[in-house]
């Protein structure tokens, strides 16, 4: 006796048995008329993102060069009044600011990481039209949790990784489609209360961006 | 589906080269035809042959015989009804404004979410009666909100659908086929 | 085999379920509110989005040809998320859903779980199912919340708790999470939500999501959110299961840069949402260690013989048909007896489950035409209407109840007066005659049968005295022979 066919078996027989045998696979074919590339230089495209950043309320902190990094993440700390400060062992060490309580990423519990109020990492790109920044989790951007628990997240954003478009942005980390990845689009929000928008449901309630080095 | 196949053999001619359809739910009509899968592929044939000088009013009018200005006259406040098949399947966009605009001594009034659907829909008025009389209200209730004297569209059916509500509710305002307003001749006194 | 949407089998006809939502002015009060700002954001991102027409269509293509070769994609989607360290599970039914799931969960040793928003799991009813089985399922939505909390229905597929206000929201926190100085305002009842919550997010094993993509190519999974939530649940688990229907898979990574352009503004009416999580299999050190996906068939394979029903499948589940129905404006989700409401709904409950349950929803539409017109995927649903109602139609006549019916009968009189020009004419003379019996005022004020759903609301002006066709005729008869082309 044949066993019982398994449901992987039974789904793809009905699929293929609705489809017409002779059918030919277009994905290649697809035109795709859209807006691929944007037309704006990047100097335009990061006032486009400064506008979308500030829409949403993100603190925005300019930076020349690296060596500033480490002052601007001070100023962006003692602005929240906060202490201690979550980053990845990846993190670069000349950039760490001085005078705070340090908490390095080694495997901590979640309990831990929730008690610690804020986190700076670096990030793969940013889309100027939507104002989405993209975190893909590797080296010094970290593992999700993160950026998911403390409720600051200061995030450092190179000039030349601002994009135009959602296009060119998911062309240029798509070496890294098989990584996790978040994209973060300001603060969380419902609406789900009499439609009134409210900021910060879940995650960080707290987004510093700082730009720095040359385009 | 098969009634609008008779229908439209009893009245089509073939040979008439025009066919002006001013009731517009039939203008759309053998769009949905053409993939119901209902109609014989022979008459699907004259159907399609017959469909390039099938022309609603606004659009004989403003595309075929290029005219805007058609010479009439009406002394009255007109709010403009965009039934959906005029706006999503015709495509009429302002053929019918243009048109009304042009008429001597009309005002032209904008009715408040005006392509939001009167509730006609077809057999929906009667099947889902309640659903229909409250889009109906509200519609109405738009109409009212601009104070116009007259409301007119290119569809009968919204019409006569618009009519019976007002009517009903003791109002004053008239419902004209856009057809009846180019055709007036009426001059302020 | 057990296809299961929701609790159709057990809905009223959509008129008899919409006359009582129309009573419900609260809720008509909030739906017009709540489709009033979406449908009005999204517009205003539609219009600075100068290639919205394009990327409409690029999605429509995408998804079709997608379906049209839906065992590929399904194989390779398996094969890439596995070797990536997750496992794949396939269900028929909802049953089996139900039944992977507990399983699942229960090798894990877990008698609760989070969730975050999946109307499929609402579709297979997975709550009620984790249930019996003894295990508690908390959702994190704020909004699945407040229905769960309030022991409700959800009424919308974006906003499913749009039929409650704030106050009936304060009292359902207070009473549920014990909160005894709670005021109605929506900061403070969104931040009570997210104290109760964490505590959850914390503390919880196991994670339960859906997906709004999976990525055939790279076997990976995205889910769309605004609250955070979901992030939550797919990240701080050590086991994450995520229950998706077949008919989400994409091709490409690439194919993301369209349908994330058109989701959130058709959905929320923004640029976009405030988080998309996206992860391949298990990601070591990152996340939960072991993540099992159900691809849910429970009906969807019913659709795939035809080109027109496939197209159903296109949805991206956005909502935005919701916000642009004249329909749904006035009645809200609940009458529609599904967990899909709106005119997707209408055609997509009939389809999965059976015609028999909802014969009515493919009615429930004017056929107006405003949902095909925001639908970013470009599905024609009011073609699809018609085909579901020929469907109804062609059922009914094998029936004798359907044969007898008023509207068939109807319907079929009305066929054989316009077969013949002769009794067409005579029809209308009859009509003429025979419309005195009910002329009050010069009105037609109370019609009988089928018919009095017309004159419940509105007056009718009786056929005029003189047809059109007389009036031609006597026209042409008046007129010297031209070029007379168009015949009476």
């Amino acid at each position: 006796m044949t066993p019982a066919p398994s449901a992987l078996e039974e789904i793809l027989a009905r699929i293929r048995a609705a489809l017409p045998a002779d059918r030919v696979n277009e994905a290649e074919k697809i035109s795709r008329t859209y807006n691929r590339t944007g037309d704006l230089d990047r100097e335009a495209c990061i006032d486009l993102l400064l506008d979308r950043l500030a829409d949403y309320e993100a603190e925005i902190l300019h930076v020349a060069e690296e060596s500033g990094l480490s002052a601007a993440i001070t100023q962006a700390l003692n602005h929240a009044h906060e202490q201690r400060v979550l980053v990845d062992a990846e993190f670069p060490t000349d950039w760490l600011p001085e005078g705070f309580d340090i908490v390095v990423d080694h495997e901590l519990s979640i309990l831990d990481m929730n008690g610690i109020p804020a986190v700076v990492t670096t990030c793969e790109a940013a889309t100027a039209s939507t104002g989405t920044i993209f975190l893909v989790h590797h080296g010094a951007q970290g593992r999700r949790a993160i950026t998911l628990l403390p409720d600051h997240h200061i995030c450092l954003l190179h000039r030349a990784q601002v994009y135009e478009l959602i296009p060119e942005t998911i062309a240029a980390i798509a070496g890294h489609r098989s990584e996790s990845i978040t994209t973060i689009s300001g603060p969380s929000a419902t609406s789900d209360i009499e439609m009134t928008r409210i900021r910060g449901v879940h995650g960080p309630r707290r987004l510093t961006v700082i730009l720095y080095g040359r385009i | 589906m098969a009634i609008i196949e008779l229908a439209l053999r009893v009245n089509m001619q073939p040979a008439a080269s025009l066919v002006v359809l001013v009731a517009l739910n039939v203008a759309s009509f053998p769009l949905p035809l053409v993939s119901s899968g209902f109609v014989d592929p022979v008459f699907l044939a004259d159907v399609r042959a017959l469909l390039p000088r099938i022309f609603e009013l606004s659009e004989l009018l403003v595309n075929r015989l290029g005219v805007v200005d058609v010479g009439a006259a009406f002394p009255h406040s007109v709010a403009y009804h965009p039934s959906c098949h005029s706006v999503r399947v015709l495509h009429l966009g302002d053929k019918p404004t243009r048109l009304l605009r042009a008429v001597h001594g009309l005002t032209l009034i904008d009715i408040p979410n005006k392509e939001q659907c009167c509730g006609f829909g077809g057999t929906f008025a009667v099947k889902n009666a309640d659903v229909s009389g409250a889009m109906l209200a509200e519609k109405q209730a738009n109409i009212l909100a601009t104070g116009a004297e007259v409301v007119t569209a290119v569809d009968n059916s919204c019409l006569m659908h618009i009519y019976g509500g007002l009517h009903r509710a003791g109002s004053k305002i008239r419902t004209l086929h856009l057809a009846e307003i180019l055709a007036s001749q009426e001059r302020a006194q | 085999m057990s296809i299961r949407v929701g609790k159709t089998s057990r809905a009223p006809d959509f008129p008899v379920a919409a006359k009582t939502a129309l009573k419900n002015t609260q809720l008509r009060q909030n739906v017009h509110h709540a489709t009033d700002v979406i449908r009005n954001k999204r517009a205003l991102r539609v219009q600075e989005t100068s290639d919205w027409q394009e990327l409409r269509q690029a999605a429509h293509d995408i998804k079709n040809n997608t379906l049209a070769h839906l065992d590929h994609y399904l194989v390779e989607f398996e094969r890439n998320c596995q070797n990536a360290g997750g496992t794949v599970h396939w269900a028929r039914d909802a049953d089996e859903a139900n039944a992977i799931a507990i399983r699942l969960i229960q090798q894990y040793g877990g008698d609760e779980v989070i969730k975050v928003k999946t109307m499929t799991s609402d579709e297979v009813q997975m709550n009620v199912a984790l249930k019996a089985a003894g295990i508690t399922p908390h959702e994190t939505d704020l909004a699945d919340m407040i229905v769960q909390l309030g022991d409700d229905e959800p009424s919308h597929i974006v906003v499913p708790a749009l039929h409650r206000n704030r106050f009936e929201i304060r009292d359902i926190f207070s009473r549920k999470m014990g909160l005894k100085n709670l005021t109605a305002e929506p900061e403070a009842l969104a931040g009570a939500a997210r104290q109760y919550l964490r505590e959850r997010f914390l503390h919880v094993k196991i994670g339960i999501s859906g997906a709004n993509f999976a990525i055939a190519e790279s076997g990976s999974v995205c889910v769309v959110e605004s609250e955070g939530n979901g992030r939550m649940c797919v990240t701080l688990p050590d086991v994450l299961i995520t229950l998706v229907g077949i008919e989400k898979i994409i091709p490409t990574f690439q194919d993301l840069e369209v349908f994330l352009q058109l989701l959130p503004r058709s959905a929320t009416g923004e640029r976009m949402n405030p988080y998309n999580s996206l992860w391949t299999g298990v990601h070591a050190g990152d996340g939960p260690q072991a993540f099992h996906v159900i691809l849910l068939d429970n009906g969807r394979t019913k659709l795939m013989h035809s080109e027109m029903e496939r197209e159903t499948l296109d949805c991206i589940r956005c909502g935005a048909c919701l916000n642009a129905c004249p329909v749904y404006r006035e009645t809200g989700g609940h009458a529609y007896g599904s967990i899909y409401s709106g005119p997707i709904g209408a055609i997509l409950s009939p389809q999965l489950n059976s015609l028999e349950y909802s014969r009515s929803l493919p009615y429930a539409s004017s056929l107006c035409g405003a949902c095909y017109e925001v639908c970013p995927v470009k599905i024609n649903i009011p073609e699809i209407l018609i085909h579901l109602r020929g469907r109804v139609v062609r059922a009914d006549q094998k029936t004798l109840s359907g044969t007898l019916s008023q509207m068939n009968l109807a319907m079929q009189g009305a066929a054989l007066v316009f077969s013949s020009r002769r009794r067409y004419e005579a029809a209308q003379r009859l009509g003429r005659m025979g419309q005195m019996l009910f002329q009050r005022n010069g009105q037609l004020e109370h019609l009988p049968g089928m018919a009095g759903g017309w004159t419940r609301f509105r007056d009718l002006r009786p056929l005029p005295k003189q047809s059109f066709r007389d009036w031609w005729k006597a026209r042409a008869a008046a007129t010297p022979a031209t070029e007379s082309e168009a015949r009476s």
